[in-house]
């Protein structure tokens, strides 16, 4: 931290006066209010867009590092092979419903919880607290806990409860669902919506506190029933935040790895494409044909973006104006 | 959550001279006398239901292996630490330590690297921002957008080049860059809390910059500051595929650990959620001291 301190104010320091040959300083001025911003600027364009860069050349190359003698340029035909690869089709068609589905369902069911939490009730605080614990798991960890200790079609919570239930009726005959290899993809959207559920929670109740309060007074006035608010005047005003809560999350979830390297091992139609990536150079040394895919996913991501990037402006241009 | 900005009431136009002071709402609109408890109970059972899998684990943990590998389950079984035992390497003789120490390295070392450029580079962002600021934001937020997969080959290849694979500070380095635009984001977002009128006032009365950083933008900054480094702590302790990739048996982090934990032979149940709870125990620590500034923080500052 002190360094940090430290550097700001050296690189402040010259940093804008108001002085008499205003005009003659004007370019000087402006270095030293962009140089606080030089390192991080540096190091993440050297870190970040020069090995996409590089990854760009890979992807037009011919290059599997177990044959090394057959490199050389590919053209096309790396991005040809992973449109029409039916495992690389497989797992773009994964990615998008992965995403997608966590995505809605959490936000779903995060709209639900933020409900109920903007009301007042006993031990509101410790419910938050409970409620964002999944988050807080680490995601290796909550993978390895929902494919051992609850998915387990032996001795998971989940079937351990089904045969508990089962049993207070008096039936020993409870159904025992294997959703790991009966629906794998299921399973991993099920864990991930447990845990990114608490994210949107978070993001929709700081929305529903925001909301202007004395025009939903004025609609109580005027004889509004609860279901007329919700949908004419907290709709409306939370849709920015379930934007920002579900672009936010599509960035992470579509660059998922953890849930399905752990649960499913991209096993039985789960692989999506930052695994099929990995296991495309790690495993099988296709570096070319990795490299296309990632691509593919830089362009896909390029077009949630550009929605990501709207609804945020939406969001900070306001502030901006300061 | 106690005081809630408006971060961006669509309708309600912020009255004029609005300077950024924190307004206080919600506080009185919540009506004391309306029942509430249906609500009540129904967040009460889903937030049970939600937390059910953490005190699964926790409880697990606390079981012996047969115990634990019970259908139906045995909530009532008697607690033993066996499991933790275990996890330290009782029978196994295989040790935790390295890779927590390693996971401990890489996500404190990589959030102090991370403050380093991210403090001056809010501040050019906020206080005194550049020309063309918010392009130098988006432009920060597109590199975060970049999934690690399309850029995880030519930084392998460059590692295994330079003799880095297997090396903690190269993760470390990888880190840093992971972080560093949530990083800016959310520091801009609280840099950006620091009154104008203060700093104007701090000018009028001459105050030098090392003065104003001080008196003025450090006591309204520094909460912000914390929660960036518990978030970015908490966004490098639970980073996989660059561990899995870049490292090996020397710089391997914790969850790289965690995924080659899992043995086929014999119950492991509760060794396994013992694992799972040592490991989480960091993350839930400081998201929990965060609590208060996760939502803004998370959110990029687009939330308050």
């Amino acid at each position: 931290m002190t360094t940090a301190t430290a550097r700001i104010a050296r690189s402040g320091h010259s940093a804008p006066k108001p002085s008499k040959n205003a005009k003659a300083r004007e370019p000087a001025l402006a270095w030293a209010r962009r140089a606080p911003l030089l390192p991080a600027l540096v190091f993440l364009i050297i870190v970040t867009q020069l090995p996409f860069v590089v990854t760009l050349i890979i992807s037009f190359l011919n290059w599997n590092s177990l044959r090394p003698d057959q490199t050389g340029f590919a053209g096309f035909s790396n991005y040809v092979q992973v449109l029409t690869d039916p495992d690389l089709r497989q797992a773009i068609l994964t990615t998008v419903i992965l995403t997608v589905s966590v995505v809605l369902v959490s936000l779903v069911i995060g709209l639900g919880l933020a409900l109920l939490l903007d009301k007042k009730f006993i031990g509101r605080g410790l419910a938050r607290t409970l409620l964002i614990a999944p988050f807080l798991v680490v995601p290796v960890a909550a993978a390895l806990i929902w494919k051992h200790a609850l998915l387990n079609p032996t001795y998971g919570l989940i079937n351990g409860s089904l045969t508990w239930i089962w049993s207070l009726f008096g039936s020993n005959n409870p159904p025992q669902p294997d959703l790991l290899s009966q629906a794998p993809l299921m399973a991993v959207v099920v864990s991930l919506v447990w845990q990114w559920t608490p994210f949107m929670m978070l993001i929709l109740l700081a929305g529903l506190q925001s909301r202007p309060m004395d025009t939903v007074e004025a609609a109580q006035m005027d004889g509004a029933t609860a279901w007329d608010i919700f949908r004419h005047l907290t709709l409306p005003h939370l849709r920015q935040y379930m934007e920002l809560g579900g672009l936010l999350g599509a960035i992470y979830i579509v660059q998922n790895f953890d849930a399905v390297f752990t649960l499913t091992s991209g096993g039985l139609g789960t692989a999506n494409l930052p695994y099929a990536i990995y296991q495309t150079f790690y495993f099988a040394n296709e570096y070319g044909l990795a490299s296309a895919a990632g691509v593919v996913v830089v362009i896909g991501t390029i077009v949630v973006a550009t929605f990501a990037l709207r609804t945020v402006f939406s969001l900070f241009k306001k502030e901006a104006a300061r | 959550m106690s005081t809630l900005t408006p971060a961006t009431p669509r309708n309600a136009a912020r009255p004029a001279g609005f300077d950024g002071e924190p307004r206080r709402r919600g506080k009185s609109r919540m009506d004391p006398t309306r029942n509430n408890t249906a609500a009540g109970i129904a967040a009460w059972l889903l937030a049970l239901l939600f937390a059910a899998p953490v005190l699964w684990m926790i409880l697990t943990s606390f079981h012996s292996e047969t115990d634990a590998a019970t259908n139906p389950p045995s909530i009532a079984a008697n607690l033993t630490l066996d499991a933790y035992k275990e996890f330290f390497g009782a029978s196994s003789g295989v040790s935790p330590w390295p890779p927590l120490i390693n996971s401990a390295t890489a996500s404190i070392l990589s959030t102090a690297l991370v403050l380093v450029p991210a403090i001056p580079a809010a501040y050019a962002l906020s206080i005194k921002p550049v020309k063309n600021w918010t392009d130098v934001m988006f432009f920060f937020l597109s590199t975060k957008m970049m999934p690690v997969v399309a850029a995880i080959l030519p930084l392998y290849l460059f590692a295994k080049t330079v003799g880095a694979l297997d090396n903690i500070w190269f993760l470390i380095l990888m880190y840093t860059s992971m972080n560093l635009p949530i990083a800016v984001w959310m520091m801009r977002s609280f840099l950006a809390e620091v009154p104008v009128e203060m700093l104007e006032a701090a000018q009028i009365d001459g105050a030098g910059l090392l003065l104003t950083l001080r008196k003025i933008i450090a006591p309204v900054a520094m909460p912000g500051i914390a929660a960036t480094a518990l978030i970015c702590f908490i966004f490098s302790w639970n980073e996989l595929l660059l561990a899995r990739v870049l490292t090996g048996v020397v710089a391997g982090t914790a969850p790289v650990f965690l995924t080659g934990f899992v043995s086929s032979q014999g119950l492991f149940l509760a060794k396994v959620c013992a694992a799972a709870v040592v490991i989480s125990l960091p993350v839930l620590f400081a998201g929990f001291a965060a609590q208060d500034k996760l939502v803004q923080g998370l959110s990029l500052g687009a939330v308050k």
